[in-house]
C-alpha cells in the first residue's frame, strides 16, 4: 500500500515519525517532488486567494501525488504539546483539501489534539494505523520506534546539523563562515528551497554561515520564553521566540533573517516579537515577507544589502543603525 | 485610575453599565473613525489582524482623553485574539505609554486570580456588588442586540427612508448622556418601542440575507462599513446569529453551558468537523442553516490574514453549490475604501434580485404547464 505525504507544512517537522511510523507498519511512504513553479502554481489555483503561501505549496503537493499513491496522509492537527495550540489553519487542513482539490484519493486525516491529554497521541497513531493493518500490536511497536526516531531528529539538530541534511540522512559540514546568521521562521517557510528562494545556498556562497531555531535546543528556548509574561500558546512560535532572545542575550550571530509569508496571522504577532526583542539588542534583523510573487533578483539585491551593512557596522564598529529601514520581500518587489 | 476599553460594535453599553454601576472613573474610547485606524496601522505590525489595529487605535485616542489603564477580556488561543494582551503591552511600553493594562480572563491562577483583579479595579465594592453588576450589564447587553435586530427588520420595510436610523443615531447619543444601568434599560426600552412604532410598507417582503464571519468584524461597525444599515437602507433584511451577547455566552460564561452538539455544529459536521478557533464552525454552519431557513443569499466577512476564516472560506463555495445559496465573501482592510467594498455588496443584491425574479418565473412556467 503506498500513502503519500506531500513535502510541505510539517514535512519538515515530523517527516522522519511518519516515515518510520508507516514504514514498520508494511507501508510505502510515498514523498511529493521538491517544491517547483508547477506545483505552487497548481496551488494557487486550488486555493483561496488570501490563503497563506505554504498553505498553496502544500495544496500543490497534495495535487502531485494525485494518481501515485493510494491514501494521501493528511493529519488534522490542532495540537501537539500538552497546554498548546498551533496555527488554526492545520486543524482544518483536510477540510479544506477535502473542498478545494478534485479527484483525490483518499485520506488519513487523523486528528491530533493532546492539549489536554497527551495520551491522546498513541490514539492518533492508532486510527492512522488501523488504515494499514488490524495488528495493533505492530501499530503499537511502530509508534514506539516513530517516537523513537524523533528524539534522534531532535539529537542531531540540537547537535548543530542541518535539518535538509538530517532528512537526507547525510552529514553537515560546518564551515566557519566569514559571518554568522540565524535564519528564523516555520519550518516550512525556512527550509522549502524553492520558497526561501535558495537563502541557504546563497548565504553559503557569500560565506554566512547559518544557524536555525532547531539547532539551539529546546530547553533553552523553553527557558527564555517562560520569561514572558504572558505564556506563548503557540507551539512553534513558543521555540522561535524563545530562540530569538536567546539570540539577544547570548550574541552568537550577527544578525537575523526571518522569514514570514505574507498573509500569516501567527507571523504577524511572532516576528514582530522577534524584531522587537532583537532590536532592543542592537542585532540587525532582516524580515523576508515572501508571497507567490517574490522575485528572486528584487531579493538578492536586499540580502546583499544587509550583509553589507553588517559588515560595515562591524568594521564601523557599530555607528550604521541597524534599522534604516526595514526591508520587505513582497508584492513590490522588482 | 482612569480605566478606558476596546469598542466592539455596542459592547461599550455593556462595559458603561458595569462602570456605572461599580462607580468608577472611565473614558469610552471615541467612536471608531478613520483617525483610529490610522493610529493602529501605524503602530502594530503590518499583517496584524484589523481588530488589533482597531483596538490601539481607540486605546491611543482614550489615553488622549486621560485614561491610563486598559480593561480587556483575554484568551488562551487558538486564535491570537488570546495574545492581543501580550502585543499591547510590549507595544505600549516600546512607545513609551505608561498605561496599564489588565486583561479579564480565567488563566493558570484560576478564578482566583480573576476575584483579585475585580478587586483590584473596584476597591471598596463587594465581590457581590460586582457580581450584581454583572448580572445588570449583560442583561442591558442583551436587549442592546435585541434592539440591533429590530432595526435589521424595520430598516427595509420603513415607509419614510431614514426613520430607523434617525432612531438609532438618536439613541447612541442619548445613550452616552445617561448614567446607570437602570436608565439605560430604559432608555433601551424606550427606542425599541419607537422601532416598533415606525410605519411600514404594508405587504413588502424583502429579500433575506444572513451574515456569517469573524465575530469582531460583524460587530464593529468600523470593520464592515455598516453592512446591516448599508443592505437596510437597500430595502434588505438581513439576520446574524453571531452577536455579543451570543459571544459572552460562548466566551466568558464558556462552554460551561454546553450540551450535546449544538445546532450549528451539525450543521456544519459534513464540512468541519471540529472547532477550529475562531468562527470557523459557525460560518459554515450558519450558512447551511440560513440556506435551508431560505434566505436567498449570505454575506461571509472577515478580517485580512484572519486564520480560521480562511479555512471557512475555502469551504463556502462548495456549501454554497451544495446548497444553492449564493455566498459573497468580503475580505476587509485598511486599504479598499469603503466604495470598493460597496459596489461588491450592490452587484451582490443585484445578483440575488435576478436569481429570484427567474425563479419566480419558473415557478410560473411550471404551474401554467
Ligand atoms: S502559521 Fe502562518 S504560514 Fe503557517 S499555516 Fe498558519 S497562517 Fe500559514
Ligand atoms: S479570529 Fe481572525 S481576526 Fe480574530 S483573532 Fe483570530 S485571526 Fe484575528
Amino acid at each position: 500500500m503506498k500513502i503519500g505525504i506531500p513535502r510541505a507544512l510539517l514535512y519538515y517537522q515530523y517527516y522522519r515519525v511518519w516515515k518510520t511510523f508507516f514504514t514498520t507498519l508494511g507501508a510505502e511512504v510515498v514523498l511529493s517532488d521538491k517544491t517547483t513553479k508547477d506545483i505552487l502554481d497548481n496551488g494557487v489555483v486550488a486555493t483561496v486567494n488570501d490563503a497563506c503561501l505554504p498553505l498553496k505549496v502544500f495544496h500543490g503537493a497534495v495535487i502531485n501525488l494525485i494518481g501515485k499513491v493510494d491514501y494521501i496522509f493528511i493529519p488534522r492537527l490542532k495540537s501537539v504539546a500538552k497546554g498548546e495550540y498551533i496555527c488554526p489553519k492545520f486543524c482544518g487542513l483536510p477540510d479544506m483539501v477535502r473542498y478545494s482539490v478534485k479527484n483525490l484519493p483518499p485520506i488519513i486525516d487523523t486528528e491530533v489534539n493532546i492539549r489536554k491529554k497527551p495520551r491522546q497521541l498513541y490514539k492518533a497513531f492508532l486510527s492512522a494505523g488501523l488504515y494499514i493493518t488490524k495488528d495493533k500490536n505492530l501499530i503499537k511497536l511502530a509508534y514506539h520506534k516513530a517516537l523513537f526516531e524523533n528524539a534522534l531528529f531532535i539529537e542531531k539538530l540540537e547537535k548543530g546539523n542541518a535539518l535538509l541534511d538530517v532528512l537526507a540522512n547525510k552529514k553537515s559540514t560546518n564551515k566557519k563562515g566569514e559571518l554568522t546568521v540565524a535564519v528564523l521562521g516555520h519550518k516550512y517557510n525556512v527550509y522549502d528551497q524553492y520558497v526561501n528562494m535558495n537563502l541557504f545556498e546563497n548565504l553559503t556562497k557569500n560565506n554566512v554561515s547559518v544557524i536555525t531555531a532547531e539547532n539551539i535546543s529546546d530547553k533553552i528556548c523553553n527557558d527564555y520564553a517562560a520569561k514572558l509574561p504572558k505564556k506563548v500558546f503557540w507551539s512553534f512560535a513558543r521555540k522561535l521566540i524563545g530562540a530569538a532572545n536567546h539570540l539577544a542575550k547570548e550574541n552568537i550571530v550577527d544578525g537575523v533573517i526571518y522569514i514570514m509569508s505574507f498573509g500569516c496571522g501567527i507571523d504577524s504577532f511572532v516576528a514582530d516579537i522577534c524584531e522587537r526583542t532583537l532590536r532592543k539588542n542592537k542585532t540587525p534583523f532582516f524580515l523576508m515577507m515572501i508571497d507567490e510573487h517574490s522575485g528572486q533578483g528584487g531579493f538578492n539585491t536586499r540580502l546583499e544589502a544587509f550583509l553589507d551593512m553588517i559588515k560595515w557596522r562591524r568594521k564601523d564598529d557599530l555607528d550604521i543603525s541597524p534599522y534604516g529601514e526595514r526591508v520587505y520581500i513582497g508584492k513590490d518587489a522588482i | 485610575m482612569i480605566l478606558t476599553f476596546p469598542h466592539m460594535g455596542s459592547v461599550y453599553i455593556l462595559v458603561k453599565t458595569l462602570f456605572d454601576e461599580l462607580g468608577a472613573t472611565y473614558v469610552i474610547p471615541p467612536k471608531g473613525s478613520k483617525k483610529t485606524l490610522e493610529l493602529g496601522t501605524k503602530y502594530c505590525p503590518e499583517m496584524a489582524c484589523l481588530p488589533l489595529k482597531i483596538n490601539v487605535g481607540n486605546f491611543l485616542e482614550s489615553i488622549e482623553k486621560g485614561a491610563d489603564t486598559i480593561v480587556i477580556t483575554g484568551g488562551c488561543g487558538p486564535c491570537r485574539f488570546g495574545y492581543y494582551a501580550e502585543m499591547h503591552r510590549q507595544m505600549f511600553k516600546d512607545m513609551g505609554q505608561d498605561v496599564e493594562i489588565i486583561t479579564i480572563e480565567i488563566d493558570d491562577t484560576g478564578i482566583k486570580g480573576l476575584i483579585a483583579k475585580l478587586r483590584y479595579l473596584f476597591p471598596n465594592k463587594s465581590l457581590l456588588s460586582i457580581a450584581n453588576a454583572i448580572v445588570k450589564a449583560f442583561s442591558n447587553m442583551k436587549e442592546a442586540d435585541k434592539l440591533d435586530a429590530l432595526s435589521y427588520k424595520v430598516r427595509p420595510r420603513e415607509q419614510e427612508k431614514g426613520a430607523t436610523d434617525a432612531i438609532m443615531n438618536k439613541f447612541e447619543a442619548d445613550v452616552l448622556m445617561v448614567t446607570g444601568a437602570k436608565e439605560i434599560t430604559k432608555l433601551i426600552k424606550k427606542t425599541q418601542k419607537k422601532l416598533k412604532a415606525v410605519p411600514l410598507i404594508a405587504g413588502y417582503e424583502p429579500m433575506k440575507i444572513g451574515i456569517v464571519g469573524e465575530i469582531y468584524t460583524l460587530v464593529e461597525p468600523l470593520t464592515n462599513m455598516n453592512i446591516e444599515k448599508t443592505l437596510g437602507n437597500m430595502g434588505v433584511e438581513v439576520n446574524r446569529v453571531l452577536t455579543t451577547s451570543h459571544w459572552i455566552d460562548q466566551h466568558i460564561l464558556k462552554a460551561g453551558l454546553k450540551i450535546g452538539k449544538r445546532d450549528f455544529e451539525k450543521a456544519a459536521y459534513p464540512y468541519i468537523k471540529t472547532m477550529i478557533g475562531g468562527h470557523a464552525q459557525e460560518t459554515a454552519g450558519h450558512t447551511v442553516m440560513y440556506a435551508n431557513s431560505g434566505y436567498d443569499g449570505v454575506i461571509q466577512i472577515y478580517p485580512l490574514t484572519c486564520m480560521p476564516e480562511v479555512v471557512a472560506g475555502s469551504i463556502l463555495p462548495t456549501i454554497s453549490k451544495d446548497k444553492d445559496i449564493p455566498v459573497l465573501t468580503l475580505v476587509m482592510d485598511e486599504i479598499t475604501g469603503e466604495a470598493g467594498y460597496i459596489t461588491r455588496v450592490d452587484a451582490f443584491v443585484d445578483m440575488l434580485i435576478r436569481k429570484k425574479d427567474k425563479e419566480k418565473q419558473n415557478e410560473r412556467v411550471l404551474s401554467r404547464s
